[in-house]
């Protein structure tokens, strides 16, 4: 849908945003655990870090693949479902 | 207001959930009162009855199978009414929105004052009563939803004036403006969210506290672009300056308290990489602020 241009600014609208994150989020589901992962030192095995209170950026950010793996397997297979059947049909 | 304290250092408000049934116990000076009770007769529902009476005649009101009929669809539409709010305070917390809107003018004076000139204030502490923040009218350093959420609409009018005098204007374009902002704030929003979270950063930062933060930056907007439409191009570059320089100092002041450890938010200097990392995530998240200023009101003036 073409929408009238206002200078230079990015036409945004809330579907594209919306487009935005499931492209996101599959593109973080799609990282395979063993095959690349673990290769480039990011595998779950490999969080343990030291204790104490200093978890550190890279821990936190395999920590948050891992959860968003874990949690949204299954909705983002009926999220593409739905966004496959609705671009099919109305372009 | 009930409180609890939870573990963890995380604050939270809990209000009641039903701010109507307060007419039993009224305690004007209490200072946890959210908002003025102004309300006069309890109840509304007379002047609907009273209409339709008067549409036909008498006989309406004394027939008692449409009195059985009425009394039916008013308990029924009030037992709707408290499952809908029962159910949208599960997803949308209505009663901890309330906190944000609990404003009165001089509040909104004084904030307004505050982000367009903040050198002068010198204590920027929330205050807190028993372990619970005071409502924002009591207390000016506290944020609110009212003023981002009156800038945000007036921003889209602004827009909409601003390109009306180059005659670029059309009704879709309203649109398009407000949910242009409406999207870069949220992705704001969520960048910083996720940048809070990488950081570990145990603050009581809600992310309605966030959104409020971000939304300070429309009152700089406006006033940068109305005085472009008033007095030209320079003024707009200028005044445009002089409230980036403002919000910036606004936010780093605001969020010190907030992000930092107590030591280094009296400005002393602390070592360790956390610090550092934080004091980064403060420096970016205020920085933010005017490039996004710029980045949402250059192409309103030509």
């Amino acid at each position: 849908t073409k929408l009238p241009t206002c200078g230079n600014n990015m036409a945004f609208t809330l579907y594209s945003l919306i487009q935005a994150a499931i492209l996101c989020i599959n593109a973080v589901a799609v990282l395979h655990e063993e095959r690349f992962l673990s290769k480039i030192g990011w595998g779950v095995d490999q969080s343990v870090g030291g204790f104490g209170d200093e978890p550190g950026v890279k821990v936190q950010l395999m920590n948050l693949i891992r959860s968003v793996r874990t949690v949204m397997r299954v909705p983002l297979i009926a999220v593409n479902s739905v966004c496959i059947v609705l671009l099919l049909l109305f372009g | 207001m009930d409180y609890t304290a939870s573990p963890g250092g995380f604050r939270q408000r809990k209000l009641q959930p039903n701010m109507r049934l307060r007419n039993s116990s009224m305690d004007g000076s209490d200072g946890s009162q959210l908002f003025d009770d102004t309300s006069g007769a309890v109840a509304r529902n007379q002047p609907g009855g009273s209409q339709a009476a008067g549409f036909s005649g008498q006989s309406l009101l004394s027939d008692p199978m449409s009195n059985l009929a009425m009394a039916y669809g008013s308990s029924l539409a009030s037992q709707g009414r408290e499952m809908v709010d029962k159910n949208l305070d599960r997803f949308i917390p209505i009663s901890k929105l309330k906190y944000y809107f609990a404003v009165d003018t001089v509040y909104v004076g004084k904030k307004l004052g505050l982000l367009v000139f903040p050198y002068m204030h010198e204590n920027w502490e929330v205050s807190y009563q028993q372990d619970s923040p005071v409502a924002p009218r009591f207390d000016v350093n506290a944020p609110d939803l009212y003023i981002p959420t009156m800038g945000f609409i007036t921003y889209v009018l602004v827009a909409g004036l601003a390109l009306g005098t180059q005659n670029r204007f059309s009704p879709e374009l309203l649109g398009v403006q407000a949910s242009s902002a409406l999207v870069w704030l949220i992705m704001e929003v969520l960048a910083v969210l996720l940048s809070l979270y990488l950081v570990t950063v145990n603050t009581d930062l809600t992310t309605i506290d966030l959104l409020a933060f971000s939304g300070y930056k429309y009152v700089g907007m406006i006033v940068g672009v109305v005085a472009g439409l008033l007095f030209g191009r320079s003024a707009y570059y200028l005044s445009l300056i002089w409230c980036c320089a403002a919000i910036f100092v606004f936010m780093i002041r605001t969020l010190r308290l907030k992000l930092l450890s107590e030591a280094a938010a009296e400005g002393r200097l602390v070592r360790g990489t956390r610090n550092q990392l934080r004091m980064y995530l403060t420096m970016s998240i205020a920085a933010a602020q005017p490039i996004f200023m710029y980045w949402l009101t250059y192409h309103l003036i030509r």
